[in-house]
């Protein structure tokens, strides 16, 4: 059974700036983002053997909707994020509220590192890959690497458009999905030599969020408009599973974003 | 490697990641320099590598630049522990692993926060005591004293050098006989000046080379012409300035024409023997028995002269100090705000003065024999330059260019 964490978009909205994708003058459409979300819900829900458990929205934190940065999570160990900006670190209360109520244990890092949670630290093939510089601090992928004690490589990201490593770097089975444009060369060297076959998106395809993904088995559920790499996906065997989600590109998130894997 | 320097820890997955290399590549694009302090890579894949770097740039700007950019690639600079002090055993020496100070401008962590040495000299340890950090030559410190040991929470600093390009830009290269001897005296010449108009005393160390090759008038006359604001010498200058003033011969070899005079070898003993009758060199001044020359203007514009003793000393002149430990100490009471040190003619007194200056004084070292110049830098005193040449004809070409001789008023 694959379980996930989402939070109904009660108190979504576009209602800050903390990344370039975020404007107040182009607000999202409340009554659209809700039917947005209602579909991932249900087309999230429908996949085989899944199961999605709901966190309650707070007012004020419009975006606790993105539960994937709420932490990283590995079995039954929780370690909570320590968000960069003053405008999410309300979120975190809630957060560590719900997972110590749910049998998870929670820990958290030392000295107020910034961390943003599976945002910023993902597995993919047999290792972690840990994103640093708009974010999560390099110290405090150190410090994930110690509580998890398991290796996490840290990747540089250069572009503030993909501030988190979800934004721009999907693993897919063995293999990955990724758009070089926004990582350094030093880990471009790296992700080259660690993934020969990985899939570079186009910088169009990756602006509509196509890295931000959820894989469910041989299923890529993910926004609209990404043919390219869905036709790249289907050449391995795989397939997408498309659904709309504008309101939320507004705020610089996605499928993955919207969703946590318990 | 820089003086301008920080330790910063990169710490966690930094080998595969390349991390190691992007912060290394970094500190050098950025205009630094790194050097590794230590080395921990991780034996198993889970275990982290650890490597301290100590990170160099030429200015404290640089430096602070080059640090906030790697702070952002993961190399967080290590939090300096404070100075650690352990009291001295007994009179006179200190604690084991005392920490042995340069000449440069220095800072020690008290509490958390980074005190300025006072009185910068080489060679000494460092005392604290209410609040304040004395640099205290080995001699001077004191059983109990809180006595600085090892090398945390110790901060050597240099400051970019003043110096124009240009001429002054050459002679900060190697000893050399083969450079112009006439730009450099100008250089010299110009040096003085500057030190005077920042408000800085010019010190003359001499030795008797200076008398007997016949440049006292020129010396003399720079003195009274108030470019020389202290002297540093031995007996034997002294002496032999004083014989030169009485009986016209320096060791019994007049002055003027070059021919030994008649129990000219007296003369020098006779001198010392008048001074010592009188009491001191001021008050055979005052009576008229010295009319001329370098310690008779020294008395007459009031400049303070030390005279310090050697083994081999006629005499010596009551003013001599014949204890070293005191010597030194008079020394050293009369270095703050010296700007330039001209060491002419003399091996011993040079070096021991260039040990008691700090890093900043400006040293020109003139000397007939290279190794003078080398001897100097490798005993720490490395801002000196060095100009190779006959003492005489240096001071004389060096008054005539400072307007002494009325050839020339240039400054």
């Amino acid at each position: 059974m694959r379980r996930f964490l989402m939070c109904p978009p009660d108190h979504y909205g576009i209602e800050y700036e903390i990344n370039p994708w975020m404007r107040r003058e182009h607000p999202a459409d409340h009554a659209l983002a809700a039917a947005q979300w209602g579909n991932l819900y249900e087309t999230l829900g429908e996949m085989p053997d899944t199961q999605i458990e709901l966190v309650n929205p707070a007012p004020g934190l419009p975006d606790m909707v993105f539960t994937a940065n709420a932490g990283l999570i590995k079995g039954d160990l929780f370690i909570a994020s320590r968000f960069r900006y003053p405008e999410r670190q309300g979120e975190e209360e809630h957060f560590e509220r719900w997972f110590a109520s749910h049998g998870f244990v929670v820990e958290t890092l030392p000295d107020a590192l910034k961390f943003e949670g599976a945002g910023d630290v993902l597995r993919a093939g047999d290792t972690w890959f840990g994103a640093y510089y708009y974010r999560s601090a390099p110290a405090a992928l150190a410090a994930v690497s110690e509580i998890l004690g398991e290796e996490v490589l840290p990747l540089r990201l250069v572009d503030e458009r993909f501030y988190h490593l979800d934004t721009c770097f999907l693993p897919v089975g063995d293999s990955l999905v990724y758009y070089p444009g926004a990582f350094d060369q030093y880990s471009l060297t790296v992700i080259r030599g660690m993934f020969p076959d990985a899939i570079e998106v186009t910088p169009e395809e990756v602006a509509t969020f196509a890295c931000n993904s959820v894989v469910i088995g041989e299923w890529v559920l993910m926004n609209t408009g990404a043919p390219r790499l869905c036709a790249a996906l289907a050449a391995r065997g795989l397939s997408c599973v498309t659904t709309e989600l504008s309101e939320f590109l507004k705020a610089g998130g996605a499928a993955k974003c919207l969703t946590l894997a318990l | 490697m820089n003086a301008f320097s920080e330790i910063v820890e990169l710490k966690g997955h930094i080998i595969d990641s390349l991390s190691l290399p992007r912060v290394l590549d970094a500190i050098l694009a950025q205009g630094g320099e790194f050097e590794f302090e230590s080395v921990s890579i991780g034996r198993t894949r889970a275990e982290q590598s650890v490597v301290k770097i100590r990170v160099s740039a030429p200015d404290q700007a640089t430096l602070e630049s080059v640090l906030a950019y790697i702070e952002r690639e993961g190399a967080n600079r290590l939090d300096q522990g404070d100075a650690q002090f352990v009291p001295a055993p007994a009179d006179g020496v200190f604690p084991d692993g005392f920490y042995c100070t340069t000449n440069l401008p220095t800072r020690v962590r008290i509490n958390g926060s980074w005190l300025a040495v006072e009185r910068i000299e080489m060679d000494c340890g460092i005392v604290v005591a209410d609040g304040r950090a004395v640099t205290t030559p080995m001699n001077h410190v004191r059983a109990g004293d809180a006595v600085v040991v090892g090398h945390e929470g110790v901060r050597v600093e240099t400051r970019p050098r003043a110096r124009e390009a240009g001429v002054f830009e050459f002679m900060a290269s190697a000893v050399s006989s083969e450079k112009p001897k006439t730009v450099m005296i100008a250089a010299v010449a110009r040096m003085i000046a500057e030190t005077k108009r920042a408000g800085k005393r010019v010190l003359l160390v001499a030795g008797p080379a200076v008398v007997h090759a016949g440049s006292t008038e020129a010396v003399a006359g720079m003195i009274r012409g108030g470019r020389i604001d202290l002297l540093f010498a031995g007996n034997a200058l002294a002496l032999h300035d004083i014989e030169a003033a009485i009986y016209g011969t320096s060791l019994g070899v007049s002055v003027k024409e070059g021919k030994p005079a008649a129990h000219g070898h007296e003369h020098h003993l006779r001198a010392v023997n008048t001074v010592r009758g009188v009491g001191s060199i001021a008050e055979a001044v005052r009576r008229g028995i010295i009319t001329r020359g370098i310690m008779y203007e020294c008395v007459r514009a009031g400049i303070p002269y030390v005279l310090a003793g050697s083994i081999r000393d006629d005499g010596p002149l009551p003013d001599v100090i014949t204890d070293t430990l005191e010597a030194q100490d008079a020394m050293r009471a009369q270095i703050p705000g010296v700007g330039l040190a001209l060491m002419v003619g003399t091996t011993l007194h040079s070096v021991a003065t260039g040990n008691m200056l700090p890093a900043e004084v400006e040293v020109v070292a003139v000397d007939i024999n290279p190794a003078v110049v080398t001897k100097l830098s490798d005993r720490g005193t490395h801002q000196a330059i060095g100009v190779v040449t006959d003492a005489a004809l240096f001071m004389q070409e060096l008054a005539r260019m400072l307007g002494e001789e009325g050839l020339c008023a240039a400054f």
